[in-house]
């Protein structure tokens, strides 16, 4: 079909899934490397997790230019701000579940301090899978999206994630940026441009908008595949920015579609759906569905949480029929 | 190089200067500023290399405060060295004004870094001394920290980590003035626990891999023969000065009740009227002027 938008994606959306899948902190660790060869002021400081946030080849490369601090996360943003003030681009990488976590109030330091440090978390959402609750970060967009002068960016796939990591190094400020544990499809276009607070229109359509960020565009798309064949024209916007919000697209998407959706694998409240409520609810009230988490995560597989908590396709399509009906 | 004499005179002045920020804002803090006087006098008219004229110098040396509760003797000895006129003191704490209440790096200049969240500072003062090995500068790092603020975690994780990265342009000056907000550290969460013969604190940083050296922070031949020794290779160093709280006004000396002004204004007043008499009888010529 026509309606996709392939100057962001790479072809119409395949029923056939024969999509490549990584991921997107692979992308984060190809990135950094070849973002180190360009500027030679990027250093990169880890948490007792080089391996799992794909830094081995960066830390092989560049050995002086990357920092192991060990299990210590405050001292990690604190040594990341002083870099930082002194004059360097200091990416300091962890889970989501411990940075920006444990060290909440250093990054709150480095925050009003303009300091241009950029933090790099993986395992975000219920993608950790069996490790449980603890380790499935579900709140870290509202812990941050108060602080102003902060930008919060999840990317939707692979591609999307190695021009993400070069973008916020070019950006002056900090930057938080949230990366997936399991390997998500690459389905955006590598030659797309990126950039940082300006939304993505993945797919045209006029009677329902989905906004939907990270590990869940993808999803999107495939929601809205099915709903078009039942006649809803649906737009897909990828909402990689949460912070700064793309409020244009946003309202052009309530005047244009009436109805707007948010899917995020995040607790609802303080993230893209309040975000998005927010912006609907002050410049042009329609009907909008929240689609997230209410409730803690638990151990399971991936695929068994999203049916769980109602993010599957199909758990979703109903959820959105159930909405249009009554809208 | 200057005299005792002449950074005695200072360090008076830095006090009244304080005092009479305390009165015209009607709160702040006292007793660490006071304790923290006289080596903030040394690094600021003796020892740091620094250009108020360009705070950010190529050559200057590093200057991180962590305890940023004390911010009015930093705000007093920047403006007595030149980065923003004495009379800009008088707007501290109010509204719009460049001099906040805790220290923030975007609003004043010559100050590096924020702080007021405790156990903060040495780990940034750490990033600040990686950067300049990274880049082969030989400019030198210093931060001021509180005994008080090694109840905190990150501070003991900026302590372990200094070493590892052989951090020998490094130094840390430990005010070690015995007081925090709720009372006596040595109360509230005791940095020696059960040795009353050793400095356990001491034996805490050696054990941690630090150079340890010991001052009394009141004294300025003790300070100059610690900061002109050089650093050991491959070593952070710690000093650890000995002081007491709100040195300099016998009436509240060593007590942690003057933690934060309580508006005694009396106090104030007949405390600046102490203080002027004794910078009259050191000296009727005030030698940052010169």
């Amino acid at each position: 079909m026509n309606n996709y938008n392939l100057d962001f994606l790479e072809k119409p959306f395949d029923e056939t899934n024969s999509y490549t899948k990584s991921p997107t902190r692979d992308a984060f660790g190809k990135a950094i490397v070849d973002l180190g060869r360009e500027n030679k002021n990027v250093i990169v400081l880890n948490a007792n997790l080089e391996g799992s946030l794909k830094l081995t080849e960066f830390t092989k490369t560049f050995p002086n230019r990357s920092l192991q601090i060990g299990v210590a996360e405050q001292n990690m943003a604190n040594i990341a701000t002083g870099l930082a003030l002194y004059g360097k681009v200091p990416f300091l990488s962890s889970y989501a579940a411990f940075s920006p976590t444990i060290n909440l109030e250093q990054i709150r330091l480095a925050t009003f301090s303009k300091a241009n440090i950029k933090i790099i978390s993986s395992h975000y959402g219920l993608n950790t899978g069996p490790d449980g609750v603890s380790a499935q970060m579900t709140e870290d967009i509202s812990f941050l999206r108060s602080f102003p002068g902060i930008t919060i960016i999840t990317p939707a796939d692979f591609n999307e994630t190695y021009k993400a990591i070069f973008a916020i190094a070019k950006h002056n400020g900090p930057v938080y940026l949230r990366l997936t544990r399991s390997a998500f499809p690459i389905f955006t276009k590598s030659t797309a441009p990126f950039t940082i607070g300006k939304a993505n229109i993945l797919k045209f359509g006029n009677n329902l908008t989905i906004i939907a960020t990270g590990s869940m565009v993808f999803t999107a798309l495939a929601v809205a595949n099915e709903l078009e064949k039942e006649g809803v024209s649906t737009r897909v916007l990828n909402m990689h920015t949460i912070k700064p919000l793309d409020e244009k697209a946003i309202i052009d998407a309530a005047k244009e579609t009436k109805r707007i959706i948010t899917i995020e694998e995040h607790q609802v409240i303080g993230g893209l759906g309040s975000a998005v409520a927010e912006v609907i609810v002050q410049n042009f009230p329609i009907p909008v569905k929240c689609i997230g988490l209410n409730s803690w995560g638990e151990s399971g597989l991936s695929e068994e949480l999203y049916i769980s908590r109602g993010l599957s396709v199909s758990r979703l399509l109903t959820s959105v029929k159930i909405f249009l009906n009554n809208n | 190089m200057k005299s005792n004499k002449e950074l005695e005179s200072i360090a008076l002045q830095l006090r009244i200067d304080v005092l009479e920020m305390l009165l015209n804002a009607g709160s702040g803090h006292l007793s660490g500023a006071f304790s923290a006087t006289d080596i903030f006098t040394y690094l600021y008219f003796q020892q740091l290399k620094h250009n108020p004229q360009d705070p950010l110098w190529n050559d200057r040396d590093y200057f991180l405060v962590s305890n940023g509760h004390i911010c009015m003797v930093w705000y007093a000895a920047l403006a007595r060295s030149g980065y923003f006129s004495v009379e800009e003191l008088k707007n501290i704490r109010k509204l719009g004004s460049i001099l906040q209440g805790h220290p923030w790096n975007i609003k004043t200049p010559g100050i590096f870094n924020s702080s007021g969240p405790l156990g903060n500072g040495g780990g940034q003062a750490i990033g600040v001394a990686i950067g300049l090995k990274i880049d082969k500068r030989p400019n030198h790092v210093y931060c001021f920290l509180s005994d008080g603020e090694h109840g905190e975690g990150s501070t003991w994780e900026a302590i372990m980590s200094a070493p590892k990265f052989k951090l020998d342009n490094l130094t840390f000056i430990v005010d070690r003035n015995g007081i925090q907000i709720d009372g006596k550290v040595s109360d509230i969460m005791p940095l020696d626990i059960i040795s009353t013969e050793n400095d356990e604190f001491v034996d805490k940083y050696k054990a941690f891999g630090w150079n340890v050296v010991t001052i009394n922070g009141h004294d300025f031949n003790s300070i100059r023969n610690v900061f002109e020794q050089e650093n050991i290779k491959d070593i952070p160093t710690v000093i650890i000065a000995d002081t007491v709280a709100g040195k300099g006004l016998p009436e509240i000396e060593g007590s942690p009740s003057y933690h934060d002004w309580r508006g005694d204004n009396e106090l104030a007043i007949r405390s600046i009227e102490l203080l002027k008499s004794k910078l009259n009888s050191i000296s009727d010529k005030q030698p940052y002027n010169e």
